[in-house]
């Protein structure tokens, strides 16, 4: 079973759900823990990771021999990227735009294009403890887009284990890319307008994805309950609530799990899993 | 005309808080909510819808009737978009609008159709204009539409004779990002003392410095971990990066999302205070 944890708005506690449901969940099955947020991980923060490979992310950029090249054109045409200039001189290719989806070495009528291996970033993994295992993506400086590097992470996805996905903020490409596949949806938001407006573009995304759901509220406030009005109209199971709890922040801050040490947040966080259970279909 | 953009690496940092305060206390300007992923300037700011554009930023395939189910189209798709059956069907989300299916079926079953990635809007404010958008949900191209939103306010910039352009980015350092930051004049680094906040400072600083933009850094809620503040400071000094200010924990902050109104105009507030000093700051370094 595999679940992403996301949010649409940033910081409002993905990471902290994600490693601390994976330590407890720990304890009594096989976890893995991924995180597909390749800009800016986090996960690995709250461990002692003992990494153990890596692998480099290529995308395959095409060079043009320009010697042999007629100058058709017809790269450049088919590159739905911009990626592809032809001169009278020879041909440019700018690799920050390719997608290295190879249709222009398709289409070369004169077969003078080869493709060539850029890495883009790379993926490392590891063990934490004997019951769980970790896997992360890291983009390169300058690069665009990690969607290619959570495409690789996804093929050293373990099935034999319980996979938590610590999901990337927003609700575009590289969201939408670790949501697929996934069997179940935690969508963590913070009790203001802020999180709850972010929430309601993460739900279109997960529904049209037709991925089921749940809602844990962290930073939860008496002073704002929009959210929670909203999930019981909606029908969308409430997994957990976490009250804002300056010792929570604090272990945060240090980079400690919050339920290490804490009998009563240990069992909630159990909770949101065992609520997990219930929703998902068979 | 200056562009002043405010990122943070990691999300959640409080680049906004910081932004609609800002841009309530400039004048002669225009603000821009770049954040086409999760947009949330709007709202923090009192704001009526003027202009809505439609962004279509690329295409993606699609397969007709006609499809012999042959799978040439799956050999040749390196993103996994294209289910089997009778006939295929592309699954939306992962398709990039390449176009290799369409160079290689034998009978041409597929073709691109326009992809709508979002809209982008020109709104009013009693005080300045403003530009935001809203990506499609699942859709991809935020950073194209990043540029738009930079684009009509660069317009409005020029048209109305303004000053400067401040730009609220988005979390992360990928594609919505950099489209955000290339080509201004400032950026300022919101960060907070945590350690997943200083190790996202260190990735996002290496990224404007990637594109060669002046910045520097503001640390928010600095008093929950004193220690990791000094740590960010040490951490700037020994850089030479410039600290531009500490704004503290303030359950201001908390009320003026409630509100839906700046946290600059609650007069008490502690992070108010330290927000109006970055202000007095960023103004000097912009020479003005």
């Amino acid at each position: 079973m595999k679940v992403a944890v996301l949010s649409g708005k940033g910081g409002t506690g993905k990471t902290t759900i994600s490693t601390n449901l994976a330590w407890v969940l720990s304890m009594e099955m096989p976890i893995q823990l991924v995180d597909m947020d390749t800009e800016e991980p986090n996960s690995h923060i709250f461990f002692n990771v003992d990494f153990t490979g890596e692998e480099s992310t290529d995308l395959l950029i095409p060079e043009v021999d320009n010697e042999k090249c007629t100058k058709c054109g017809k790269c450049a045409d088919v590159c739905q990227f911009g990626a592809i200039t032809v001169f009278k001189t020879g041909v440019l290719v700018f690799d920050g735009l390719c997608h290295g989806c190879g249709a222009c070495s398709i289409v070369c009528p004169e077969n003078v294009i080869t493709e060539v291996p850029k890495s883009i970033g790379k993926i490392k993994w590891g063990r934490i403890n004997n019951n769980l295992s970790f896997a992360m993506g890291l983009l390169n400086i300058g690069e665009m887009s990690g969607v290619p590097i959570i495409r690789h992470l996804k093929k050293h996805i373990d099935d034999s284990r319980t996979v938590i996905l610590d999901s990337p903020p927003g609700v575009s490409c590289p969201v939408v890319e670790t949501l697929r596949g996934a069997d179940f949806a935690v969508l963590v938001t913070e009790a203001t307008p802020l999180g709850f407006h972010d929430l309601l573009l993460a739900v279109d995304v997960v529904r049209e994805m037709n991925i089921p759901l749940g809602v844990v509220i962290n930073r939860a406030s008496d002073d704002y309950d929009q959210v929670e009005k909203y999930v019981d109209v909606e029908n969308i199971p409430l997994l957990g609530k976490i009250p804002y709890d300056k010792k929570i922040a604090e272990k945060y801050s240090r980079g400690d799990l919050f339920v290490k040490d804490d009998e009563n947040w240990f069992k909630e966080v159990r909770n949101i899993f065992e609520r997990i259970k219930v929703v998902i279909p068979r | 005309m200056k562009q002043i953009t405010i990122v943070s690496g990691k999300g959640g940092t409080g680049k906004t808080t910081l932004a609609a305060s800002l841009i309530e206390m400039f004048d002669n300007h225009v603000a821009a909510d770049c954040d086409v992923d999760a947009p949330n300037l709007f709202l923090l700011t009192n704001s009526k819808v003027k202009e809505r554009h439609e962004y279509v930023g690329g295409k993606k395939a699609e397969i007709h009737n006609n499809c012999i189910a042959c799978g040439k189209c799956i050999d040749v798709c390196r993103f996994d978009a294209i289910n089997e059956g009778q006939p295929f069907t592309i699954d939306p989300f992962a398709c990039e609008g390449c176009n290799a299916c369409v160079q290689v079926c034998p009978v041409e079953a597929i073709t691109m159709e326009d992809s709508k990635s979002g809209d982008y809007y020109l709104s009013e404010t009693e005080k300045y204009p403003f530009t935001h958008a809203l990506l499609e949900p699942g859709e991809e191209r935020s950073g194209g539409l990043v540029a738009k939103v930079r684009k009509l306010a660069s317009e409005i910039t020029r048209k109305e004779n303004k000053d400067y352009i401040i730009i609220d980015g988005s979390p992360g350092i990928g594609c919505s990002t950099t489209s955000s930051i290339t080509g201004t004049s400032y950026v300022i680094i919101v960060t907070e003392p945590t350690t997943s906040g200083i190790h996202d400072l260190q990735r996002i600083i290496q990224t404007v410095e990637h594109f060669r933009r002046d910045f520097s850094v503001v640390v928010n809620k600095y008093d929950i971990n004193l220690e990791k503040t000094e740590e960010i400071r040490n951490f700037c000094i020994e850089k030479g990066y410039d600290l531009l200010g500490k704004i503290p924990y303030d359950d201001y902050v908390r009320k003026s999302a409630l509100e839906a109104r700046p946290v600059v105009y609650f007069e008490d507030s502690k992070a108010t205070k330290s927000i109006k000093e970055i202000y007095k700051k960023l103004l000097e370094k912009l020479g003005g």
